[in-house]
């Protein structure tokens, strides 16, 4: 089969005789997981990124046509693993409309959702945020940010019995109710957490080395982020307010007040690094809110009760009509997209495609890594904030 | 911002009868069937039409319909975010699974730079070939794959590079 060649082939052998090919390679501290990056550069200066993924390919799809719906759970929580209450929301509201029950879920059920949701949200934030600090330099947020989402890991363990990979969120319920004293203990979490998030702002957002690296560093202009397919603080960093959680209304959000943080280019260009880093520190802020809010529904309006089962509206069988949907959700990286095919006939769908958000984030590192200094494609890549779990499936 | 059906008649008119092949309105979320040779024209106007402005395209998959129906259908997932919209595309070719000549339907990734990355995940484990895509190569597994695993009929192979499977 003769075919063409490829961007990558025509990229590749015609160097010039100052260009040399260097090798982010999979194992690189900086990367955040394995990703090999081959860079073409002249000197200090990169010519051109090419990114080579798929060393973390763990064949989901290919598990998901041989597995259960509620079986799939545990394998979906393992894409994104630092918000797998995330993924698992997103999943599980797409098998809930397809099967028509998603009216049905009790408040109490939904409001637990959305709690541990936005807590992961944080965690994962926190992270990105971390392990920014920690590219550029800076060791001291990388430890604060971890301490803190130990609180968070902590409180998630002792609701679901693991630290990291829930399986906690169930088609039709939760898999076990928020234990005794849950809610107090995760009030003291939040009124422990806000002054740290203050000194958090000292520390990194003022602070002018950070401002320096960061301000001006990998401008996305809006229109080549929408072409890109990127979503989440990669978009509103660009300056577009559009937020899943506002837009498709889903589960509890409509009662919910918080607002959505836009990047205005403060401090360099609309769009740069240090847009897309406040961005994800403002929404930090924002889960707080939305945290306070459940916590004070849940523990008032919503109070448990000892008949509650939080597996009580669990279908018997999980088989739903024959067809095709897909469900999107906003995870903290972006839209989390499911598409499923289903054949109406038995317990396992057809097909599952995962659109992750990171996959498309990272398409265009590409487009805005070219011609930037080798330090600043550190910067950029930090503040695109990927998961290889993600990125590969 | 049109609706579903203003879409369908918009398309229409502009592209003639035959642009269109079907439309399935059951499940819950009604897809155009559109005629693969067209597909890139349906989307540059589906892109710049002010009336529907699908800017953002969220998810391309390829899908291989089974081993009885010996279909490939590459199913697009756009939308709009002037107008908060959602449109589901769809392109269906027949082909005999002869891995040896792949499905080849036209590329979007002219359109949308989305399209490049999940055009070449599409490649790489559905084993459909994107005409037009400027960088047709395998992007999750290792360049020297052999077959493409998402389809029905694959089977795992024995050994790899000398070192048995088990």
């Amino acid at each position: 089969m003769q075919v063409n060649k490829t961007r990558y082939d025509l990229l590749t052998e015609n160097l010039q005789p100052e260009e040399m090919i260097l090798n982010m390679g999979p194992q690189h501290p900086s990367t955040h997981g394995v990703l090999r990056l081959e860079l073409i550069t002249d000197g200090e200066i990169v010519k051109e990124v090419i990114p080579h993924m798929g060393y973390l390919h763990r064949c989901f799809e290919k598990h998901c046509e041989s597995l259960s719906y509620l079986q799939i759970i545990p394998f979906v929580d393992r894409m994104d693993y630092l918000a797998s209450m995330n993924n698992d929301h997103a999943y599980v509201m797409g098998v809930e409309r397809m099967l028509g029950i998603d009216k049905d879920i009790p408040k109490r059920i939904e409001y637990i959702r959305v709690l541990v949701c936005e807590l992961n949200r944080i965690a994962s934030h926190l992270i990105a945020i971390g392990t920014y600090g920690i590219d550029i330099g800076a060791f001291t947020p990388f430890l604060w940010c971890f301490r803190d989402r130990e609180h968070i890991m902590n409180m998630l363990e002792w609701a679901s019995g693991s630290r990291m990979l829930y399986n906690y969120i169930w088609i039709g319920g939760l898999f076990y109710d928020l234990p005794v004293g849950f809610e107090e203990r995760c009030s003291e979490f939040i009124s422990y957490f806000k002054p740290k998030l203050t000194e958090l702002n000292q520390l990194l957002t003022d602070n002018q080395i950070f401002i320096s690296r960061t301000a001006g560093i990998g401008v996305l202009p809006a229109d080549l982020a929408i072409n890109y397919g990127c979503s989440g603080p990669m978009l509103r960093g660009s300056g577009i307010k559009w937020d899943l959680r506002r837009a498709d209304e889903y589960s509890v959000y409509p009662e919910l007040e918080f607002d959505i943080p836009v990047g205005k280019g403060e401090m360099g260009s609309k769009g740069d690094c240090w847009d897309r880093y406040k961005v994800r520190v403002d929404e930090i802020a924002e889960s707080v809110r939305i945290i306070e809010q459940c916590l004070e529904r849940l523990m008032n309006e919503l109070k448990r009760s000892p008949d509650f089962d939080p597996r009580a509206k669990l279908p018997k069988k999980i088989i739903p009509k024959e067809q095709d949907f897909y469900i999107r959700a906003e995870n903290p990286k972006g839209e989390l997209g499911y598409y499923f095919i289903t054949d109406g006939k038995t317990e396992i769908p057809k097909r599952v495609k995962a659109r992750a958000p990171s996959f498309n984030n990272l398409s265009v590192l590409p487009e805005i890594g070219r011609g930037v200094l080798i330090a600043d494609l550190i910067a950029i890549l930090g503040s695109i904030d990927i998961v290889l779990g993600e990125v590969d499936r | 911002m049109m609706t579903f059906d203003e879409i369908t008649a918009f398309l229409t008119d502009k592209f003639g009868a035959d642009a269109i092949v079907a439309t399935e309105t059951s499940g819950l979320q009604p897809a155009i069937l559109i005629n693969p040779e067209m597909i890139v024209e349906v989307c540059e106007e589906l892109r710049d039409n002010e009336k529907t402005w699908f800017d953002f395209l969220s998810c391309l998959s390829g899908i291989d319909h089974g081993v009885e129906n010996n279909k490939f259908s590459v199913v697009y997932h756009l939308a709009s975010i002037p107008y908060n919209s959602q449109l589901v595309l769809k392109v269906i070719k027949e082909h005999d699974r002869n891995c040896s000549e792949l499905p080849v339907f036209h590329s979007v990734s002219g359109i949308w730079h989305t399209a490049e990355w999940h055009e070449r995940e599409a490649y790489d484990l559905v084993g459909i070939r994107f005409e037009g895509h400027p960088d047709m190569r395998r992007i999750l597994l290792p360049d020297d794959w052999e077959g493409y695993p998402l389809r029905k009929d694959y089977q795992a192979a024995e050994e790899y590079k000398g070192i048995k499977i088990n």
